[in-house]
């Protein structure tokens, strides 16, 4: 026995409200994100990721305190990302309570910002998200590029080897999105997820196309992620973190029971 | 009225901690205090002290040695519990492999070492730096901060050098030991010293259920 893979829901938050509907039935706000927070913490989420797409500078006032009374009532580790941009936001956030933030478009525009950011604040709390689409032809070796801005904007930057800048610059943890897959419930992009997990030393939380258990088991097992990241198949209720683990660990994969 | 220091000397973030600690206070329904401070006279006014840490042990013992923080911590050891937690674990140590090797407070013999880029499993699988996540913690010695919470107790870690567990270091105050790809100490205690290498305070019911056995200790083992 030894460390378990974790299981991380993310709750999308905007001007403090989770938006992407979460549907508990027997929850009192489905829309306040501490008590969703706690809802999956008592479920057995190993971790909460709370995305902020807030756009105003006001809203984001609000996320500062959404996220400290998250962390007043949630001890489990709380990763904030959205709108990191600046030393200074980061520090907002490691105060309000978070113990990570990840940092995404940011780092593509201004990859000195990882070093810095992971220098000041140790490589522990550096969360490095990568959006990531295949761009070789299905003959081809597979080959993926980092894009920005939800998928719309090409950057030019292989994959693989951005991870590895990213690590080297001081990522602590590398959050990687496959943009092909978001939102399809097809499963995660499995080639992706394995090829930037062998590249890189720190773990990999893999993200996008969760729409069963068995893929959850498979970005694990065969994608060789280290945390799995879902929401729709939780909010949505389709399963429990309960089942979700009940059935990894059918797999045989470790994980956390409570 | 049980007052609680957390010394902040700079080095991250204190707010999970201090909240932490609020809330197993408010489940004991004792009145508790929490000042999160480097003043030495608020913490030698206080019933018992955190002693944190999070980054780079070369960061970290930077501002120790400005603020005389390694003078504090052995005053509050010799008089009330102590709960050091992680990189504040560490600084506790003789020395640490980190940033090129860096000299610690010496409370505890002992070194800090780096898991190395290629860590293995006992199956020959792979092992990502760091360690990153929930491991089980076996108690190898009693302890009363171990009461209520069950052996293999999975707890939050997150660290790249640790303190190595071999066949003397239950001798040296090795009460929890943690796998990963080696034996490592996973908490070191002594009379009014509880020191964890993982974070109690994001550790859910099995890291809370600590905080609220030391702000009942006596500081006997």
């Amino acid at each position: 026995m030894g460390l378990a893979k974790r299981i991380i829901p993310c709750l999308d938050c905007e001007n403090g409200r989770v938006v992407k509907g979460v549907q508990f039935v027997d929850i009192r706000d489905a829309g306040d994100p501490v008590e969703v927070a706690k809802r999956y913490c008592d479920a057995g989420a190993d971790e909460i990721t709370f995305l902020d797409i807030t756009a105003s500078h006001e809203g984001r006032e609000t996320t500062v305190h959404t996220v400290e009374a998250i962390a007043s009532q949630v001890f489990i580790p709380l990763t904030v990302g959205g709108g990191i941009r600046t030393l200074e936001d980061i520090r907002a956030m490691l105060n309000a309570g978070a113990d990570k933030v990840g940092i995404n478009t940011a780092a593509v525009t201004n990859p000195d910002f990882v070093r810095a950011a992971a220098e000041r604040f140790g490589s522990q709390c550096i969360v490095v998200a990568i959006d990531a689409k295949r761009v070789s032809g299905p003959d081809e070796e597979p080959r993926w590029e980092i894009f920005t801005h939800g998928g719309r904007n090409p950057t030019g930057l292989d994959a693989i080897d951005w991870a590895r800048k990213m690590v080297e610059f001081g990522a602590g943890e590398i959050l990687l999105t496959s943009m092909d897959k978001d939102g399809t419930k097809s499963g995660f992009d499995l080639a992706l997820n394995r090829a930037v997990s062998r590249a890189v030393q720190v773990p990999i939380i893999a993200s996008g196309g969760v729409g069963s258990l068995e893929h959850l088991a498979e970005g694990i097992l065969e994608g060789e992620a280290d945390a799995v990241l879902a929401a729709s198949i939780f909010h949505f209720q389709e399963y429990t973190i309960g089942e979700a683990k009940d059935f990894m660990a059918q797999r045989g994969i470790e994980v956390r029971k409570i | 009225m049980n007052k609680i220091a957390v010394i902040d000397y700079g080095m991250g973030n204190l707010h999970s901690v201090a909240k932490a600690l609020e809330h197993v206070g408010a489940q004991l329904g004792q009145q508790t205090e929490i000042v999160v401070t480097p003043d030495p006279q608020l913490i030698a006014a206080a019933d018992r002290v955190i002693f944190p840490g999070v980054g780079a042990i070369r960061d970290c013992m930077a501002e120790i040695n400005r603020l005389n923080v390694g003078r504090i911590v052995r005053q509050a050891i010799e008089t009330k519990p102590v709960f050091a937690i992680c990189v504040g674990m560490q600084a506790l140590m003789g020395r640490s492999e980190e940033n090129g090797g860096v000299d610690c407070l010496g409370i505890i013999e002992g070194q800090v070492r780096y898991f190395g880029d290629a860590l293995k499993d006992d199956l020959g699988q792979r092992l990502k730096v760091p360690h990153m996540g929930w491991n089980e913690v076996e108690q190898c010695r009693a302890h009363p901060l171990w009461k209520g919470v069950p052996d293999r107790s999975r707890f939050y870690f997150v660290h790249s050098y640790y303190v190595p567990h071999d066949e003397d270091s239950i001798e040296r105050g090795v009460t929890g030991i943690a796998c990963y790809g080696k034996e490592i100490a996973a908490v070191i205690s002594r009379p009014n010293l509880f020191a964890t290498q993982f974070h109690p305070e994001k550790s859910q019911e099995a890291g809370l259920t600590l905080l609220r056995n030391f702000l009942q200790w006596d500081g006997q083992e």
